[in-house]
């Protein structure tokens, strides 16, 4: 067991926020990497310290596993919070961290690995019973074997990479002739996105909704899990609202996820903070999907409903504690509901908007949250995802937190770039959404009837 | 007395690709016939991938561009010459 002096958060925007706050509350320093386009960042603001790792462009700086691993040791950090995306789910980048005595806030580089070869990961849960959706064995050969399976399961069928997520070469195919083109146009995105061109396939499952699992490891085999967020509003497989708890599970439902994502994690020796995902579909029956080995965007609502800290957390069981917390001391009280604000314009397809901000009131008052990174007269560059903010709400049931977040997305104001808030305020508008009837396809449906 | 030309240009801050995918051969080159809607090249912004396309159908006259090369809103990116 030891004590962090300093933690390095490699990582940018929102999230390296996130961590530098929950490291001061502890009275750890703080370090953040910045590339060229960032020297202005709030992150880079509220650090102790800061190091400049490289040029705009990803790969040259907050992908660059030397320069950060450089500039923890320049500083002589204990460790290294990874955040989520970059460099969060490379094993050899926890690996490099090991071999360079810093503690990387995650699970091992095995587990990652494990968790992240997303065709291994169904193989070895198919092998202890745990409810996958049917599929591809193991990742994709040549296309007729893709074609046999499909013919084997029923289409339509869904093409994913085994490489990551985040919906980069997934598409889904209704018949032969579509799976031949989803087959060439999947594989060049992997390829493009994770350096790994391979694709297994699965069958897609209808009315699905997508139910995660929050859960705690510490390095003795404890486990808790922190109940279910539902994410199933999604556009292009990326989530843009989240809440906990899911209005679908009920406490058997709840259990059952638990003990299951508890007996995944247990099953690849999972430590620290980690999410398990399922697909539920309209009978309660669930299908594992993967596991997110990282803090993930939407962990602000499970922080909301059980009053945990899940960043301190992070580094507490990064520091070799034992696990406090009983299964039975969780508890989901209220509701919580999250929007991800992105720099894009909904009133033209969602076309990004970089650019200066010229000015902002971010909203505030009883039950709401606001995780950013922006501030007034800000410049968001092109170089990164879109997403700018998370617009957090806390209310004693459902009904109220649609309410208070309908008030909180009236008071965001901005000008100089467009973001997404007019098109939150229309989906808390719906009354499909009001009456918690959703699922994964919801956003297509919302979109198509305008 | 030259034909009309029309550039396409980019709608946003970002970097031009020239292949929809990349390490895939570009969508135009320089004296290719397009059909008005022709997807001609990509603009990824903010992690988001858009395809332009040719407003109406002609021939390519010029790239302005460099693959990969980053481009402001508005700028100018194809011209192309409009069919008689």
């Amino acid at each position: 067991m030891m004590t962090f002096n300093k933690i390095l958060i490699a990582n940018r925007g929102e999230i390296a926020v996130r961590i530098i706050r929950a490291c001061k509350e502890m009275g750890i320093q703080t370090v953040a990497v910045y590339s060229d386009a960032d020297k202005d960042a709030l992150h880079v603001k509220y650090a102790d310290e800061a190091v400049n790792i490289g040029p705009a462009l990803s790969r040259k700086s907050y992908l660059n596993m030397d320069n950060i691993i450089q500039a923890a040791r320049e500083t002589r950090a204990d460790a290294v919070h990874p955040g989520y995306g970059f460099l969060s789910e490379n094993a050899a980048f926890a690996k490099a961290c090991a071999d360079h005595n810093l503690i990387f806030i995650g699970p091992s580089a095995e587990c990652i690995a494990a968790s992240g070869n997303k065709s291994e990961a169904r193989k070895t849960l198919m092998a202890l019973g745990i409810p996958i959706i049917p599929g591809s064995d193991d990742i994709l050969g040549a296309p007729q074997e893709a074609f046999e399976i499909a013919a084997d399961v029923g289409y339509p069928v869904i093409l994913k990479a085994s490489g990551g997520g985040g919906g980069r070469g997934m598409r889904i195919a209704h018949d032969r002739a579509e799976l031949e083109d989803a087959l060439r146009v999947a594989s060049g995105e992997a390829r493009a996105a994770f350096g790994n061109p391979d694709l297994y396939l699965e069958k897609y499952i209808e009315k699905p909704r997508h139910i995660e699992i929050q859960i705690l490891g510490d390095h003795f085999g404890n486990y808790i899990h922190l109940g279910e967020r539902e994410c199933s509003i999604q556009m292009r497989y990326q989530k843009l609202i989240e809440e906990s708890p899911s209005p679908f599970v009920d406490e058997v439902l709840r259990n059952k996820l638990g003990e299951t994502a508890i007996q995944i994690a247990r099953s690849i020796g999972y430590t620290n903070a980690g999410t398990m995902e399922f697909l539920v579909d309209k009978n309660k029956n669930f299908y594992f999907m993967e596991v997110n080995a990282r803090v993930q965007v939407e962990h602000p609502v499970t922080e909301l409903v059980t009053g945990l800290d899940i960043v301190q957390h992070q580094i507490l069981l990064a520091q070799g504690e034992t696990l406090m917390l009983g299964q039975d001391e969780i508890r989901l009280k209220g509701w919580s509901i999250e929007c991800r604000i992105n720099a894009a314009d909904p009133e033209d397809n969602f076309m990004p908007s970089p650019g200066e901000i010229k000015s902002l009131i971010l909203p505030s008052g009883p039950g709401v949250r606001v995780d950013t990174h922006i501030f007034n007269r800000y410049e968001i560059s092109p170089f990164y995802d879109s997403l700018i903010g998370k617009l957090v709400v806390w209310a004693k049931d459902r009904d109220m937190a649609i309410k208070r977040m309908r008030r909180a997305l009236a008071e965001f104001q901005i000008e100089g770039i467009k973001v997404t808030v007019p098109f939150h305020q229309r989906v808390f508008q719906d009354k499909d959404f009001i009456a918690g009837d959703i699922d994964t396809h919801f956003l297509e449906k919302f979109e198509a009837t305008g | 007395m030259g034909l009309k030309r029309y550039t396409v240009n980019s709608p946003v801050m970002g970097t031009f690709y020239r292949a929809s995918v990349p390490g895939e051969k570009p969508l135009v080159e320089v004296g290719q016939q397009v059909n008005a809607s022709d997807v001609v090249c990509i603009i990824e912004s903010m992690k988001i991938f858009t395809e332009l396309r040719a407003d109406q159908a002609g021939i390519v006259k010029k790239i302005l561009v460099e693959d990969e090369a980053p481009v402001m809103k508005n700028q100018e990116l194809i011209e192309i010459e409009i069919d008689q």
